[in-house]
């Protein structure tokens, strides 16, 4: 029996349903009920509930890209602040150098404390801090560019329908951004005035993702921006 | 010499603040008006006036401090120095320490702590003006703004009072109640899994009185509860479409 209907929004203990369901994401099962955990929304999935956060800190988990700061240098690692209750562990055997050894190289050569990289979570189960990689593709320290700091669960908003909002974005600020599934996002452009638009216009999101027709807003924001720009 | 007490209970059974017995303070809630913390809510719970924010789940710091299978929780109640008639001194007294301990255990067992080990939750709670009942108030607004962190909660957790005031059993004692009364019963409830996780007493009460207490506050609880949920339901729902745009992201949306 289902006492809650889809996209519905529900606090914590608020009783879901009972009988033949399964626990997803953000609900428990007690005593034949399931609950909420989390103040969200209701998606089913078949017969698993889940409730889609509102609020909520970046769990790293395995291939998520990310971008972090360095924090601290080791002896053969760094540690990453992810914006995560779990800070990133780099080590240099995940980098590009193809040696290392310690007695004559210095770690702070490759990558010192304040600098910012974008990477890939390798593996993490909770026990043990999120090992990282910056081996492939567009990974790597970062040179130049502004780092945002938005809200982990606002993520999907950002990005948007199969990217339709991120890639308005780009392609009309003429940025490259890269969205880190932990909440920092990097933003690239060719002219100081494209990264503060496009700044500007994630924050809006950040701040109105509640609110419907986001899409089209960003789009006349933008509009608007670059006719005083010229 | 001996003090002349005011009545605390007139015609009709009318208290001093002119509440029935079993008639609570009049609630007003906010939640989410701190804009650095991760979670945080306000109430005004009577005259009672209460601040409370959460930060985490974080790293730990002393790191020695961290469990190794489930999130530490720090609570930290803290009474303004202006808070009272008489000011008080900002230094956590033996008081406020003691009840950052009674608070912190009864959140606790609403809180999936589990889900986040080697990390803490912090609780700050701030009394900016006190009239009896701030540990109850106290244990309803930090439960709040632990669910605006996003912090997965079992249950909300409500807290009331009851007690005994010139022979008449009454729920929600003031701060002269409290005083000059017979007895004043704290208790804290998560509805959902019937479970009472704090129940103190101070003064004496019969053995009949104090069943007849208990049910008199968990009662009262329950409409505390009532309202929190109604607070915290109402703070997404009135920003008007919040919602149906949040799903229709995820459902379609993708990396």
């Amino acid at each position: 029996m289902l006492f809650v209907k889809s996209r519905q929004l529900v606090i914590p203990g608020d009783l879901l349903a009972k009988g033949d369901y399964a626990a997803g994401e953000n609900v428990y099962k007690e005593r034949g009920g399931f609950y909420a955990s989390k103040v969200g929304l209701v998606n089913f999935e078949n017969q698993v509930i889940h409730v889609i956060a509102v609020e909520g800190v970046y769990l790293p988990s395995a291939n998520d890209l990310v971008v972090g700061k360095v924090v601290s240098v080791g002896l053969s690692e760094w540690v990453v602040d992810i914006n995560s209750p779990y800070s990133g562990v780099l080590f240099v055997s995940q980098t590009s150098r193809r040696s290392f050894d310690s007695r004559k190289d210095n770690l702070m050569d490759i990558l010192d404390v304040g600098d910012v990289i974008v990477a890939n979570v390798l593996e993490f189960d909770r026990t043990r801090d999120p090992r990282i990689t910056i081996q492939g593709h567009e990974l790597g320290k970062v040179t130049s560019g502004y780092v945002v700091k938005v809200t982990p669960t606002k993520i999907p908003r950002l990005i948007g329908k199969r990217g339709s909002m991120i890639k308005l974005i780009k392609s009309r600020t003429g940025c490259q951004i890269t969205v880190g599934q932990n909440g920092f996002i990097l933003v690239r452009g060719k002219r100081v005035e494209d990264e503060a638009l496009a700044v500007e216009v994630i924050r809006m999101i950040e701040r109105d993702a509640h609110t419907s027709g986001l899409t089209n807003k960003v789009g006349e924001f933008i509009e608007k921006a670059r006719r005083n720009d010229w | 010499m001996s003090k002349i007490r005011k009545k605390l209970i007139g015609k009709g059974d009318v208290r001093v603040d002119g509440r029935k017995p079993g008639d609570l303070r009049p609630i007003k809630i906010e939640i989410g008006l701190l804009e650095r913390a991760d979670g945080s809510a306000y109430i005004e719970f009577g005259k009672n006036k209460i601040l409370a924010a959460v930060y985490g789940p974080r790293e730990v710091y002393p790191r020695h401090l961290s469990l190794y299978n489930r999130a530490l929780i720090r609570c930290r109640y803290h009474m303004a120095p202006f808070s009272v008639e008489e000011r008080k001194s900002p230094a956590p007294s033996r008081r406020e320490t003691e009840l950052s301990k009674v608070i912190r255990d009864a959140l606790e067992p609403a809180i999936f702590c589990e889900l986040y080990p080697r990390t803490v939750i912090d609780i700050f709670i701030e009394v900016l003006q006190a009239d009896g009942g701030t540990r109850c108030a106290s244990i309803a607004v930090a439960s709040l703004a632990l669910a605006d962190a996003g912090i997965p909660m079992k249950d909300l957790v409500a807290a009331c009072a009851a007690g005994k005031v010139d022979g008449l059993l009454v729920l929600d004692l003031d701060d002269v109640e409290d005083k000059e009364g017979e007895a004043d019963l704290p208790v804290a409830y998560i509805p959902q899994m019937e479970a009472v996780t704090l129940l103190q007493m101070d003064g004496s009460l019969t053995r009949d009185e104090f069943e007849e207490a208990l049910k008199l506050a968990v009662d009262g609880c329950k409409r505390i509860y009532a309202l929190l949920k109604e607070a915290l339901r109402g703070r997404y729902l009135a920003a008007g479409n919040v919602v149906r745009e949040e799903v229709k992201k995820i459902n379609g949306g993708g990396s």
